[in-house]
């Protein structure tokens, strides 16, 4: 990949997502990290846009910006007298450890390996997308749209309260 | 010159970032902030594989990334119905206050 605006665009996305991600851990109230979060999801949705995955970095920003986010935040006014200071636990130094550590080997084995990579890029449509999932992962799709449909029945049965499970009964 | 190291080192760095907030934050809706982090930076991982690797069919990575999409959304929906039954019975979230299984 190469040419200034790619590269323009990379370096500001980077920046962009790994700084709204410090900034979930670092904000002080948890509104605020749910909008860093959502900041982070736009920079990696022009990520996926950078690696030619057009599709999925719409269905990025409409799952993860639309919905997921929007779930947080209702969560966050469903829990009203919970904290709402996005303090840490007392594990907050070892994970800090563990963290910069895992970061380290991490980028370490990426650094020191001899990837083979490809430099023209292939073609990746969003039709092929389709066409993949509709005849490869054909079993998969399937297999997802069931724990789909099994996890929203089960996060509604989750959250309903016991009056009305009671007057199911009735 | 963007290389494939680049993703990655994004990938990782994102994926740290993620565990650090997983493992250090005391509500437990910013523990699945984290958790959410964390699978994003896979999906770059796995997209930067399926455009930069040699493959016979890298379109097979863009497929994996989208039931990772599909799985973080069920498991987004489950685990915030399990804070708010939680919230409802304890009035509380803190992953360091619900210790029901420690007598």
């Amino acid at each position: 990949m190469e040419g200034f605006g790619v590269n323009l665009a990379f370096w500001t996305l980077a920046v962009l997502t790994l700084g709204s991600a410090g900034g979930v851990m670092a904000a002080r109230s948890l509104f605020h990290a749910v909008l860093f979060l959502i900041v982070a999801f736009l920079g990696v949705a022009g990520f996926f846009v950078l690696l030619s995955a057009e599709f999925l970095a719409m269905a990025q920003v409409i799952i993860y910006v639309g919905a997921i986010a929007v779930l947080l935040l209702f969560a966050v006014l469903l829990t009203p007298r919970a904290d709402r200071n996005n303090a840490e636990t007392a594990m907050a130094a070892p994970a800090v450890l563990l963290a910069i550590a895992l970061a380290a080997v991490v980028i370490f084995v990426i650094q020191d390996t001899d990837w083979a990579t490809v430099t023209a890029s292939p073609e990746l449509t969003g039709a092929e997308l389709g066409d993949a999932l509709l005849s490869t992962w054909i079993l998969p799709f399937q297999v997802a749209s069931v724990l789909l449909t099994a996890a929203l029945v089960g996060a509604i049965m989750l959250i309903r309260s016991s009056d009305e499970e009671a007057e199911d009964e009735r | 010159m963007l290389e494939l190291e680049h993703f990655l080192t994004v990938g990782a760095l994102l994926f740290a970032i993620g565990l650090l907030i997983a493992l250090s934050k005391r509500n437990a809706i910013a523990v699945l902030m984290g958790v959410e982090l964390m699978l994003n930076s896979v999906n770059i991982t796995l997209l930067a594989f399926s455009r930069f690797a040699e493959s016979g069919r890298p379109i097979s990575g863009q497929a994996f990334v989208a039931f990772v999409i599909t799985v973080a959304a069920a498991e987004a929906a489950v685990a915030l119905a399990l804070a708010a039954a939680v919230y409802r019975n304890r009035d509380t979230i803190n992953v360091d206050q619900i210790r029901l299984l420690r007598s």
